[in-house]
Formats: C-alpha cells, structure tokens, sequence
C-alpha cells in the first residue's frame, strides 16, 4: 500500500512505527492515532465552514442579482475573515437571568451534534472516519443531539420568544425526522446496508436517485426541515419571531449556531449525494477501463464527493433564496398529511418490487422501480388536483352565500 | 487496573452521579437535563459492552425522543413557582428505607449467582449483531435465518406484540391530547 | 476484556435503586416517571450484560436472546412514556395540579 492508494492507512502505519520505536505502548499509540485522526477532521470540516461562508453570501447574491461581498480580496474569498474576527471581537451579553451553564452549552452542542456527523461520511472509498454499520441510524441520533441544543438554548434564554421558537423548531424537528426516517430505509433497503461506504459503493452501477426519484425528493424536503432552513425557517426568521431560539446569543456563541448551521447544510447535501448520487463513486464502470484506472484513486474520488456535495449544497440554497416561508401550522400539516403517507408508500412499493424483481435481469429491475416511482407521483398529482379542485368548490359556494346573505341585509 | 475497567469505573461513575442528581435536584427542568447525562453514561456502557447497534437506538429513541418529551411536558405544566418543594422527610425516608433494603437484596442475588465473577467470553469474530438481532426479531426460525442452524429462538411475536403496543400508545396519546380542545369548542 | 459481570449487575441494581427512591419519593408526577425511566435502564443494562457475558456461548452462531429483550424494552418504554405524559397533561389542564397525591377524589 503506498500513499496515493490509501492514504488514512498508509498515514497510521508510518505514524505507528515511528511511536514505537519511540518506545511508547500500544494502547498509547491507538489513543494518539485516533485523537490526530480526529483533529484533521475536525480541522478539515471548520476550513470547509470558513469556506461556506463564502459560497453562501456570493450564491444568495446571484440569487437576488446583485455581486455580493467583492470588496476583500479578489472576488471577497477574504470575507469570512472579516466574518469571524467581527464575531470574536463582539461583546459577549448573557442575560443576567440565564442558566449560564446550558447557556453555554448550547453552542456548542449544537457544533459537536453537526461535527459528529463528518466521522461517518465516506470521502473516498479508504478516506473515512469510521465505517459504522448502522451509519444512518447515526445521523439520526445526531439530528436528535441538534433538537436537544435547540431546547436547551430555547429554554436557557429566559425569553418567552426564545422558548417560543425553540418549541416550534423542536416540533417540526421531530416532525419531520419520521418521513426522513422512513425514507433511509429506501437506500437500506436498495443496498443491503445501512453503512454509508456500503451505500456508496453499491450505487457502482446505478445511483439510486435514478431508481427512486421520490425517495430523493422526499429526503431533499424533509432535510431541508431538519436544517431549520427556509422555506421552513419560521421559527428563526427575523421578520417572525425576531430570529427565535438563538434571540440572546451574541458573539461568537451566534457564530457558532451560525457555523453550524451552514455546515449543516452542507453536511446533508453530502449526504443526499452519498445516498442517492452515488458519492465519491459514480463513473459507472468507466474505472475499470484501463486507460481511465486513475479515476479510482482516493484523491480523484473525494474530489467528486465534495464537488457532488456542493451541487447538492447549491440545490438547498436555491431552495432556499427561490422559495417563501411556510406558516407553521402548513408545515406541520405538510409533514403529517402529505410527507408521511408519501414516504409509507415510497417504501412499501419499492420494498415489494425490490423483493419481487430480486432474480430479474438489472434493467428490468431498474426500470420497474423508476416507473413504480413515476406511477406514485402521477397518483399524488391527480388526488391533490382532485382536492384543491373540491377545495375551489367550497370557498366559491362559500363566497357565494356571503354575497346573497350581504344582499339580503342591504 | 486496565484501560478498559478505568473507562468502566468512570461512565459507571457517571451515570450513578447523574441518576443522584435526577432524584435529588430542586428544579425539574434540572432533573430532566440529569436524566440526559444518565442516559448517555448508558450509552457509554453499552458501547462497551460491544452492543453496538443499541447505542445508537439508546441515542435516537431514549436521548432524542423520550428526553424531548420530558422537557416539553415539564415547561408546559410549569406553575409560577418553577421551584418544587420538596417532599417531606416523612416521605422521604421511607423511601430511602426501602431502596436501600432493595439494594441489599439485589447484591446479596448477585453475590449468590455462581457465574458472577465471570470474565465476558470472546465476541464471534463474523458477527453482524444487526443483522442477526433483524433475523431473530422478524424470521420464524430466528436468527437460524442470519447463522443457517436450524433453529434459535424467534421473537417475531413479542416484536408485532410490542408493535400494536406502540400503536395504541399513540392512539391514546393523541385521544388525551385533543379530547381538551374538542369539548372546548362543542 | 477484564470486567466481570458482577461489575455490571451491582451498577445495574444500584441505578435500579435510585430510580426506586426517585420513584417512590417524589411529588411531581412527572419526576415519578424519571424515576420509573432510570429503573428501565437499569433493566437494559442488566439484559445487555447478560447477553454479552451468557449468551455468547462457543459454537453457537448467532444467539440474539438478550439484545432482542432489550428491544423490546425500548418499545415499552417508548410506549409508557407518551401515554404516562399525554396523561400527566391532561390532568393538569383539569385540575392545574401535577403532585401525585393532589389527584385524589377516587380516594375513600
């Protein structure tokens, strides 16, 4: 094994000989390897925020034409810099009320529960943290990690609009994990696996956004949710409820809600391209070609994750700046009557089909999934038409008998 | 003294702190966060344990639903207060009587159990617990489906049993929770 | 790989013991169902050490015994916990009281 084919290992080995030939014991040597893994991770994950920071104020100023910060450095690359040295030199406020200690603790909860989500994710197929084999219910503990630094942060601010925020941001956190937990299965189910890397090198052949369109729509929406990011932002929107559970943050402890919130984004637009764009794989045979052999170099690979993780980081932000905000009681109402049932029947079909078609040739495989797919989502659009249809009826009868009663009187 | 016993004495530590603190704190609020650290210092022990799949289903289930459940239904039926009396000493004693007689009889079982000293045997090199835990929950034969044996215990009735039992536990949660405003507004 | 269970079962029965007293002790009925909750995870504990220690015999594939035990108390306690709150709740929005023994008119 040489360093350009697998670098993690390669890295250890060295670093492991050259431990004990300084005469350190083995547990010792486990414990540094892990924590400098660790430490590069990490480091690698908050280089990748600065840089976010960035792409997101240039993209959002695209989105409403206009340039965007352009004043620092060339195309305003040092403008996270200006962000950062602002947010440290700001005073610190706590409220003299607050609970200092889960005050405190907020922030950084929230940080660690959105960090934590980079030791699952697979860069390469030999870069990565570590290969759980229950990766995706990993994600989900650490999105119940991110609902408890809401509550917390809510209720350690002594504000009423903080705790009103917070409790409507857990609602519609916890609402909206149950659509994004079944539709994980989706990718279990299609791969055999719930280890990110295995779901990754199963989409070798075909990504699973081909054979289940839906399920990757649904992931799209309820991810969005679990990001608090608009059109689901009610419950931190300025003009709502005056930025809601991070209300008496200021300084760098804001920093940190806001840093990990666009780390966030990009964490599950990473995720949307593990699971259903195929992640750091995705050439589709084209490796095994032996002019084409260095496609199948780590490097290589964990430059098409990145790349696929910020189109998919692009598509939320999109989402984002194109889109108003939803009322909470339509967002809520969206998840359990529309989301919900959607993804029982997303899963249902596609399970009954993947064990049916278990034996059948690929193609055929494939191509019945894709239409199941096409055949939900026609479904769906004539019983919503139907609806709004009925809908359209009542208000005009409604409308109607208001007009002859408002006669009546006059 | 091993690694591994030094990282057991502390997450055991820990959790039996935590555990005094939820039962002793003033504030409830306080209590609930305690119950938050006992939980993890579990999930710490399971992770020892090699239970590797019910760490994180400790995680999701107990830290991220349970405990989110706890701390709403504490800021909603919070009075003006916000500080609990505590109970008094005639309650309180009794209590601390009875857990304590507790704690005795449960040592002096475990003291009794031959195997009690047993060190854990070698975990099987090739286990998928996940898949194996799936196999015995869902298949007839048991995990024979996951380890081809003929047969293992199959716990597929308890498991839709357990299934049913959550669907009427939301039945009913959702029943009590709109019953109020039903009969408010008829 | 050098703890021996006892280790296991003692810390188990002395989380079990303070959920115990937390239960029986306490007014808010709320904070009788924190301890009910530390009780359950004592009991996850037990059945996990179990499972590690006893179940894992030689020769024998794949023994899930202890671990699908635990699962199910998981659901269980799921369960008990939203009902035990959905109730606690309503009986605050009727009688504006959580201390257990202030819900006494079925009392002789």
């Amino acid at each position: 094994m040489n360093f350009w084919n697998d670098p993690l290992h390669f890295l250890a080995e060295q670093l492991t000989a050259m431990l004990s030939r300084w005469g350190l014991p083995t547990a010792w040597i486990t414990f540094i390897e892990f924590f400098l893994g660790a430490m590069a991770l990490i480091v690698f994950a908050m280089a990748l925020d600065i840089g976010l920071v960035w792409v997101e104020r240039k993209v959002v100023a695209r989105f409403q034409d206009r340039l965007g910060p352009n004043r620092l450095g060339p195309f305003g690359l040092f403008q996270p810099v200006a962000d950062i040295i602002k947010m440290v030199i700001k005073e610190d406020i706590t409220p003299a009320t607050a609970d200092k200690f889960l005050y405190n603790l907020a922030p950084v909860l929230a940080a660690v529960a959105v960090i934590a989500l980079w030791a699952i994710l697979p860069l390469a197929s030999t870069i990565y943290g570590a290969d759980l084999n229950v990766g995706l219910l990993y994600v989900i503990a650490a999105g119940a990690l991110g609902t408890l630094a809401v509550l917390i942060a809510g209720w350690a601010s002594r504000n009423k609009f903080a705790l009103l925020g917070a409790f409507r941001m857990v609602a519609s956190l916890i609402s909206y994990e149950i659509p994004m937990v079944i539709v994980l299965l989706v990718p279990t189910l299609l791969a055999g696996t719930m280890s990110l890397r295995g779901i990754a090198e199963a989409q070798r052949s075909i990504w699973f956004a081909l054979l289940s369109p839906l399920a990757c729509l649904i992931f799209l929406i309820s991810a969005i949710a679990e990001l608090g990011r608009a059109p689901f932002d009610l419950h931190e929107a300025e003009s709502e409820i005056v930025a809601g559970y991070h209300i008496e943050y200021s300084g760098m402890k804001f920093g940190w809600f806001y840093a990990a919130e666009l780390l966030h984004a990009f964490t599950f637009g990473g995720l949307l391209a593990i699971l259903f764009f195929g992640g750091y794989t995705g050439f589709f045979g084209l490796e095994k070609l032996p002019a084409f052999i260095w496609l199948d170099n780590p490097f290589v690979q964990a430059a098409v994750f990145l790349a696929k993780a910020m189109v998919g980081y692009w598509v939320i932000m999109w989402v984002k700046y194109s889109l108003p905000r939803v009322r909470i009681d339509h967002l809520l109402a969206f998840n359990w009557k529309f989301l919900t049932p959607l993804a029982l029947v997303v899963l249902v079909s596609t399970a009954i089909l993947h064990r049916a078609l278990m034996e059948a040739p690929r193609w055929q495989y494939g191509m019945a999934l894709w239409l199941a797919n096409l055949v939900i989502a026609w479904i769906t659009i004539e019983i919503l038409r139907v609806q709004a249809r009925r809908q359209r009826r009542h208000q005009r009868a409604a409308s109607q008998r208001q007009q002859t009663a408002q006669e009546q009187t006059v | 003294m091993t690694a591994e016993q030094g990282l057991f004495l502390c997450a055991a530590a820990f959790t039996l702190a935590s555990a005094v603190m939820v039962v002793s704190a003033r504030r409830l609020i306080h209590a609930a966060l305690w119950l938050i650290a006992v939980l993890s210092g579990v999930a710490i022990l399971y992770a020892l344990l090699q239970a590797s799949f019910l760490v994180v289903v400790q995680v999701v289930i107990y830290i991220g639903a349970i405990a989110v459940l706890f701390i709403f239904a504490i800021m909603l039926t919070r009075r003006q207060t916000d500080h609990d009396a505590p109970s008094r000493w005639t309650r309180r004693a009794p209590a601390f009587l009875i857990s304590l007689l507790t704690l005795g009889a449960l040592s002096g079982i475990v003291l009794a159990f031959p195997e009690a000293g047993r060190l854990p045997p070698p975990m099987p090199p090739d286990l998928d617990a996940v898949n194996a835990l799936g196999a015995a929950l869902l298949s007839p034969t048991g995990a024979a489906a996951y380890a081809g044996v003929l047969f293992h215990e199959s716990y597929v009735l308890p498991f839709e049993v357990a299934s049913v039992l959550l669907l009427a536990a939301l039945v009913g949660a959702i029943y009590l929770a709109t019953t109020e405003r039903r009969r408010r507004e008829s | 790989m050098s703890i021996p269970l006892s280790w296991y079962l003692f810390l188990a029965a002395a989380l079990f013991c303070t959920g115990l007293y937390g239960a029986l002790s306490r007014r808010n009925a709320i904070a009788i169902l924190l301890g009910v909750e530390l009780m359950l995870n004592a009991v996850n504990v037990n059945l996990i050490a179990f499972w590690r220690y006893l179940d894992l015999r030689p020769n024998d594939p794949a023994p899930m015994n202890g671990q699908a035990f635990a699962v199910i108390v998981f659901a269980v306690a799921a369960a008990e916990v939203a009902v035990g709150l959905a109730l606690i709740l309503s009986v605050y929005r009727r009688r504006k009281t959580v201390a257990a023994d202030e819900v006494n008119l079925l009392k002789w």
